[in-house]
């Protein structure tokens, strides 16, 4: 099963510069305080997270090289931090990365069913990115919202609760440009008991 | 079943204020001074007396853990909580985290001052984004409000507080893998000895605890260790939030006094198994790294440590993920195989090689594909790997085949005959 997070090739882009925003400058100065001085090292993930989001939601050779710099490390143990966890993404991803989690408590309640969905919608195969660019759909490990079953991260937010349909119309809102709601989609708060439906 | 006076966790479900002004409501950060006031040695004492067990897993008292640092070790320590939350079923911190972060860092003053900590780190897991900006704006209130940071809560102590988000790595919920990738490492757990508590992280005296854990602790300090040692039984006190998860009618995160029955648990919290209790099939009791139990044990079996040790299963987490007689129990423990697959970290060789090898025969014993033999082959494997490894994933990957085998061996027998049957 393809993922780019878990792809532990370094994608080579033509022609690729990466400068930190100034923004992002301002922001690393920050995240590196929580540190002690001598151990700025431990700021590499928080700054590939930055990186990554500056990146368009990957990370290049280039970016990697230059969180190297910015932390006074080299740049193979930049890259094996990068490598070894399934946040970073090593090659281009779609504008919208869904990531639909199969583990058990999720496959329990139909998790399968959201694959074939995203598959149909996003017009791609789990692992790939669709040719229009807008999805990269990926199957991933419990992503800790068991109790929500069956769940979708897309980007940063979690989406709950799902049935195929309100699903299909997660999609379709994204594929249009229209807002979606976030969280539980059967308008549950949290993970309460009794399900409550909107009237 | 838990009186609501006896709650600790009052905002579980967000229906009132997480922040600030709303956690003060309910009686967090009230007389923090007061109970920093009592001294280390007597919070320490106190927590050893409410008989607290160890909420991420283990089960180790807490109280003898916090007990372990050093008193002068001319270093600094450190307190980091571990909230990297990835234990497939287990979603219960996360509810902490978003609908009452307060109480967490209320903990996390009270049990770095018993550490003698100036500095936490909050390892939050990265999928959990909306949650880091929930603690961290909760966070920036407690230092703007001087309950943390410089003299925190007028008590003279100098306590720093930093979120700082992981990537995406379950083994780092494991303690020391956890410290490595807080320093900027990859995330592979370290052996042990030396502990934590003598050499932890970047080398000094470090307490790894769960979210829950510390988040009880203020209001065990406040309510007296004697009211949490009342409820449940010895050993296996106080209250614990069951994360229900599968084929029940109302999935739920709900806290309850331990030791309570499952069958109560499923059917007063979570609306019952989808079908009737007749129609259960099996339940994985304390996340996906415990061993299955089938109906007959779901019939009288009840939620603590040791009830479940003696089944031979395990509280762990306290995640409930119940399976009814839908379920293709083969295929679900195998999609629990791909996940150990997928999240060795490969440092040692037995669970490395050990995992895709029994991912592998597991997706073939979905379909029957295996001969007689082959099932003793796998337990023999998963023997090999557990207690063969650095850190106890190797062992969670064992224990569920090891669990199904146990129960429901006549199952994949039948398989393996319908296949043979189908070939001939």
């Amino acid at each position: 099963m393809h993922h780019p997070g878990t792809n532990n090739k370094v994608y080579k882009k033509i022609n690729d510069n990466f400068e930190w925003s100034s923004e992002n400058f301002k922001k690393i100065s920050e995240i590196i305080k929580k540190y002690p001085s001598n151990r700025i090292q431990s700021a590499v993930i928080p700054l590939l997270d930055l990186a990554q989001r500056q990146n368009n939601g990957w990370l290049s050779k280039n970016s990697m090289e230059k969180v190297a710099e910015t932390l006074s490390m080299s740049y193979i143990r930049v890259l094996e931090v990068a490598t070894f966890y399934s946040m970073f993404n090593l090659e281009p991803i779609g504008k919208n990365f869904v990531q639909i989690c199969r583990t058990t408590p999720c496959w329990l309640r139909g998790s399968d069913k959201l694959s074939k969905v995203a598959q149909e919608v996003c017009e791609t195969n789990i692992g790939e990115t669709s040719d229009d660019e807008i999805f990269t759909v990926v199957e991933v490990e419990c992503l800790g919202a068991c109790c929500n079953a069956p769940m979708v991260q897309i980007n940063d937010d979690y989406y709950e609760d799902l049935d195929e349909e309100s699903f299909k119309k997660i999609l379709q809102d994204l594929k249009d440009n229209k807002s979606i709601k976030v969280g539980s989609q059967i308008g549950r708060k949290s993970s309460q008991p009794e399900r409550k439906f909107d009237a | 079943m838990l009186k609501e006076k006896d709650k600790i966790f009052k905002n579980l479900y967000g229906f009132e204020d997480w922040k600030l002004e709303g956690a003060k409501k309910r009686g967090i950060w009230s007389n923090t001074k007061e109970l920093i006031k009592m001294g280390s040695e007597k919070i320490v004492e106190e927590i050893k007396n409410s008989q607290l067990r160890g909420r991420g897993g283990a089960g180790f008292p807490a109280g003898l853990k916090w007990s372990f640092m050093p008193k002068d070790s001319g270093k600094d320590h450190y307190l980091v909580v571990n909230a990297d939350e990835s234990e497939p079923g287990t979603c219960k911190d996360r509810e902490i985290m978003r609908n009452d972060p307060h109480l967490l860092l209320e903990g996390c003053l009270v049990a770095a001052f018993a550490m003698h900590a100036h500095t936490c780190y909050i390892y939050i897991r990265g999928e959990y984004y909306s949650e880091s900006s929930n603690l961290q704006k909760a966070i920036d209130e407690a230092y703007e409000n001087n309950l943390i940071g410089k003299n925190a809560c007028g008590t003279g102590w100098d306590f720093d507080i930093y979120l700082h988000r992981g990537a995406g790595a379950y083994i780092c919920g494991e303690e020391t893998a956890l410290l490595e990738s807080l320093e900027g490492k990859k995330g592979q757990p370290r052996l042990k000895p030396p502990f934590p508590a003598g050499a932890g992280l970047y080398g000094c005296p470090t307490t790894v605890t769960n979210v829950e854990t510390i988040a009880v602790s203020p209001t065990i300090l406040r309510r007296s260790s004697k009211w949490f040692a009342d409820l449940g039984s010895v050993n296996n006190t106080g209250t614990k939030i069951f994360s229900i998860s599968g084929h029940v009618n109302n999935p739920c995160n709900v806290e309850e006094e331990m030791g309570i029955p499952l069958k109560e648990l499923i059917e007063k919290h979570a609306g019952g198994v989808i079908g009737g209790w007749e129609n259960l099939l099996a339940v994985i009791p304390g996340g996906a790294s415990v061993p299955l139990l089938p109906k007959s044990i779901c019939d009288t079996v009840k939620m603590d440590f040791d009830s479940l040790k003696e089944v031979q299963s395990g509280l762990g987490t306290a995640a409930v993920i119940v399976m009814n007689k839908s379920t293709d129990i083969v295929e679900a423990i195998a999609r629990l195989s791909h996940f150990y697959k997928h999240e060795s970290c490969g440092q040692c060789t037995p669970c490395r090689e050990g995992t895709g090898w029994m991912y592998r025969m597991m997706e073939k014993m979905v379909h029957g594909n295996v001969e007689h033999q082959d099932i003793d082959k796998i337990l023999d494997v998963t023997k090999q790997i557990e207690g063969h490894t650095i850190c106890a994933l190797g062992d969670a990957a064992a224990w569920p085949i090891q669990g199904l085998f146990r129960h429901f061996r006549p199952e994949i027998e039948k398989r393996i005959e319908e296949r043979n049957r189908r070939v001939a």
